[in-house]
């Protein structure tokens, strides 16, 4: 009997590594298909770049809409849809609709999926009922809801296999970021900053739903899976207690990090990265210390959680810099040698280059000249300061402290780039940034933590930087000297993910709506067609039956569409001056549509 | 579009040259001229909180207390200035209908307005939350001025000093809430 149970117990572990090796073994290789698009990220390393190229620089002004799809919600669409085989999966914000459209049927349902949630999540999401895409893996669609519930359903027939519960809404904690799976897990952030959570990243079983691990960014150890001797911070060890010691008593406890930013993997490593965001609440002077891990890059096994290395880009935050921006994974030429890299561009406003394999920083530099909160990253291994950001006392939030208003800091909260993801061209070695280009006044005092209640403690105010009349940038960037290579100026911020392509076209979307088409290598517009909302979500583009397509989801909202609607005020302007700056409700109203674009026959 | 706008302004401008002598303006409260003052908050004439703007644009401590609050835990749904945004609507056109006892209700217990598509817009109940709760008035007030155009968008410019009353019932509240 005993000897039964043992070889029966050893062909289940057997049986389940081999499925997990084939779940991750089948992504590996889908997401090398250019006609598909298997993954929110476009792949792991989250490129977002494809190798179709039957769209070119030649071509791309003939551009039509090939059809379109409404998701019948009317709030700010963030993601984009997923393409496996000839099904496409696209999700929608709260109340979380999920449809499998049949490409070889015109765009027919296959099946819809709608859970039920209580609508008292709604107020609890900081900022617009946003979902940022569902994930495909092993026959299955991940769905990460408002609620923060996490179900699997079977991707043939939307019909559920299994639920978990990721977060307490009740607290305040919502899901809004997409689903990864690496190898046989799922990995699961969670929103919350604003309402005092203690955020972390959870894996869950691909197969059966159990959580596997959880890792929070702040508090012991040993919760936050980090190993004082092994967990290297630029480096040297972190050593014990790292997080802790650097708080006011309990007050990690409601300390934020949340993790609602993008995930990314490398296979060869086996390391998954991602960031933390704000420590909360946004009046640092009622949090002394350094409030680590927020705002830090992480690197973790995917196995166990453990974190390899660290590093906290914005220590003490003072102007909500939230570090959650994707990690992009690109082998560059550094300084004559070759390096393993991760290029990240924080709402910070600087763009860092590190060593993935070691955490070692290689580059950090401002991606917008306007930036002007701290003056430089400290780059001298020798020095104190060594990684950390040189703060400037005039804007230093800080330093002026509670009840004054800090006047003139860019960027502004919202960060010179929030979620939005970039892209990275293998071809032109570039990366394609939408930006930003806000600045701020914030006002910081005491405020009293309540759970499920916000918890932010500062006032603040947006606006152009000083002179300027545009509110946003999309830039190219080489990560290896850490210099902008192209601009162009845009209206408002650019709120889309980038999509770059081997036809030498870049895409993105804009705030007014346009889907806008450029050459990768000069930036010059080729392209554009007004869909009919903002566009807040990421350009996807996949083959179907020999002909390439892109598509985008419209659907204004999110922070852009609460911060922007009205328009801005220049406070320099005077008193009684009427708001400089156009309302994005002057262009765009609310909508959630899917536009798919291609060449005409 | 533009001559519309003008003339809108320009009635806005004679409205507020007329407030002066005769009251001409009512918002979801009544007529929100100030008739009494008790240590630097202001009240109408039916007893409701109100703004104090001077001559030189000077705002009444509270007014400058609830542009603060409204900053931080407001206008993450509901847009900056009381404008409104894609998400939530814009309060300074609420209270030209909500009287003060229903913006307290609202503020207090929330609400859920069904939509179709299972879209509610839902006011959360921030009756709890001592960062609201012990600043209704100011919030009240601050968005008040705004429904009356009494403040432009933006940090007020001017304001009074912080009344010793403030201070203390600021103190009391905060200490019975937390």
């Amino acid at each position: 009997m005993r000897t039964l149970l043992a070889t029966s117990c050893l062909g289940a572990v057997a049986a389940l590594s081999l499925s997990a090796a084939h779940a991750n073994d089948q992504l590996l290789k889908m997401q090398q298909n250019p006609k598909e698009w298997v993954m929110p990220t476009g792949n792991y390393a989250n490129h977002r770049y494809s190798q179709l190229k039957q769209i070119t620089t030649d071509n791309v002004d003939k551009l039509q809409v090939a059809w379109t799809f409404s998701t019948g919600v009317l709030r700010g669409h963030e993601g984009g849809p997923l393409i496996v085989g000839d099904v496409m999966y696209v999700h929608g914000p709260f109340p979380n609709p999920v449809f499998a459209l049949d490409l070889n049927n015109d765009g027919r349902i296959i099946w819809k999926y709608e859970p039920k949630q209580d609508p008292s999540v709604i107020p609890v999401m900081c900022c617009d009922t946003v979902n940022r895409g569902v994930a495909y893996a092993d026959g299955k669609i991940i769905l990460h809801q408002a609620d923060t519930t996490v179900v699997a359903l079977d991707a043939k027939t939307g019909k559920e296999l299994w639920t978990a519960k990721n977060g307490d809404p009740s607290k305040g904690e919502t899901g809004t970021a997409a689903p990864m799976v690496v190898k046989d897990k799922v990995i699961i952030g969670i929103s919350g900053g604003e309402f005092g959570v203690r955020c972390h990243l959870t894996a869950y079983d691909l197969n059966t739903g159990k959580q596997v691990w959880r890792a929070y960014s702040m508090g012991p150890d040993k919760e936050m899976l980090i190993d004082p001797e092994k967990t290297t911070a630029l480096g040297k060890p972190v050593g014990p207690d790292s997080s802790l010691k650097t708080w006011e008593g309990d007050q990690w406890k409601i300390g934020g990090g949340c993790t609602w930013g993008w995930f990314s993997y490398d296979p060869e490593l086996d390391l998954v990265y991602y960031g933390s965001g704000n420590p909360s609440t946004w009046n640092p002077k009622q949090r002394p210390g350094d409030n680590k891990w927020s705002m830090t890059i992480f690197a973790r096994d995917p196995d166990d959680g453990m974190a390899r290395w660290v590093y906290q880009m914005t220590p003490h935050d003072e102007w909500d810099y939230d570090g959650v921006n994707e990690m992009i994974l690109a082998d560059l030429n550094i300084g004559g040698s070759q390096r393993k890299a991760l290029v990240h561009f924080d709402r910070n406003g600087f763009a860092y280059t590190l060593d993935r394999a070691t955490g070692e920083l290689l580059v950090a530099e401002k991606y917008d000249p306007v930036v002007n909160w701290a003056t430089k990253v400290d780059m001298d291994k020798s020095s104190p300061t060594y990684g950390r950001p040189q703060v400037v006392a005039q804007y230093s939030t800080e330093q002026n402290g509670e009840d004054v208003n800090t006047k003139g800091v860019c960027p502004a909260a919202l960060g010179t780039k929030d979620q939005q993801p970039a892209a990275f061209s293998p071809d032109t070695n570039l990366f394609y940034v939408p930006t930003n280009h806000v600045c701020m006044d914030y006002e910081p005092f005491r405020v009293n933590y309540t759970a499920g209640q916000p918890y932010v403690g500062a006032t603040l105010s947006m606006y152009p930087p000083p002179g300027e009349n545009h509110m946003g940038n999309f830039i190219a960037w080489d990560a290896s000297t850490g210099k902008i290579a192209w601009s162009n100026k845009e209206q408002f911020s650019v709120w889309s993910g980038a999509l770059a392509t081997a036809g030498g076209v870049v895409f993105y979307g804009t705030l007014e709506g346009y889907l806008k088409a450029v050459d990768a290598k000069t930036g010059k517009e080729l392209y554009k067609f007004k869909t009919p909302s903002g566009i807040i979500g990421n350009v996807t583009t996949y083959e179907h039956n020999g002909k390439q397509y892109v598509a985008v989801l419209s659907g204004v909202g999110g922070w852009a569409g609460i911060g922007l609607a009205a328009g801005l005020t220049d406070p320099t302007a005077g008193l009684g001056a009427v708001g400089g700056y156009a309302g994005l409700r002057n262009y765009t109203s609310l909508g959630g549509q899917l536009t798919v674009f291609a060449l005409p026959n | 579009m533009k001559p519309t706008t003008r003339i809108v302004v320009v009635a806005a401008a004679a409205g507020c040259l007329l407030a002066g002598s005769i009251a001409v303006r009512a918002d979801g409260s009544g007529n929100p001229a100030a008739v009494k003052d008790e240590d630097g908050k202001y009240y109408d004439a039916e007893g409701n909180p109100t703004y104090k703007i001077g001559e030189d644009g000077t705002v009444d401590w509270y007014t400058y207390s609830g542009f603060r609050r409204y900053h931080s835990d407001c206008h993450v749904c509901h847009g900056p200035d009381g404008e409104g945004s894609t998400y939530a609507p814009a309060l300074k056109e609420s209270l030209n209908r909500l009287s003060y006892a229903e913006f307290m209700e609202v503020v207090v217990n929330g609400r859920d307005r069904p939509q179709a598509g299972g879209q509610d817009s839902v006011m959360p109940a921030f009756g709890l939350n001592p960062n609201v709760m012990c600043y209704l008035d100011d919030l009240f007030i601050y968005l008040r001025a705004r429904a009356n155009d009494a403040v432009p968008r933006g940090r007020p410019g001017k304001r009074a000093d912080k009344p010793k009353s403030a201070t203390e019932a600021e103190n009391t509240c905060l200490a019975q809430k937390s």
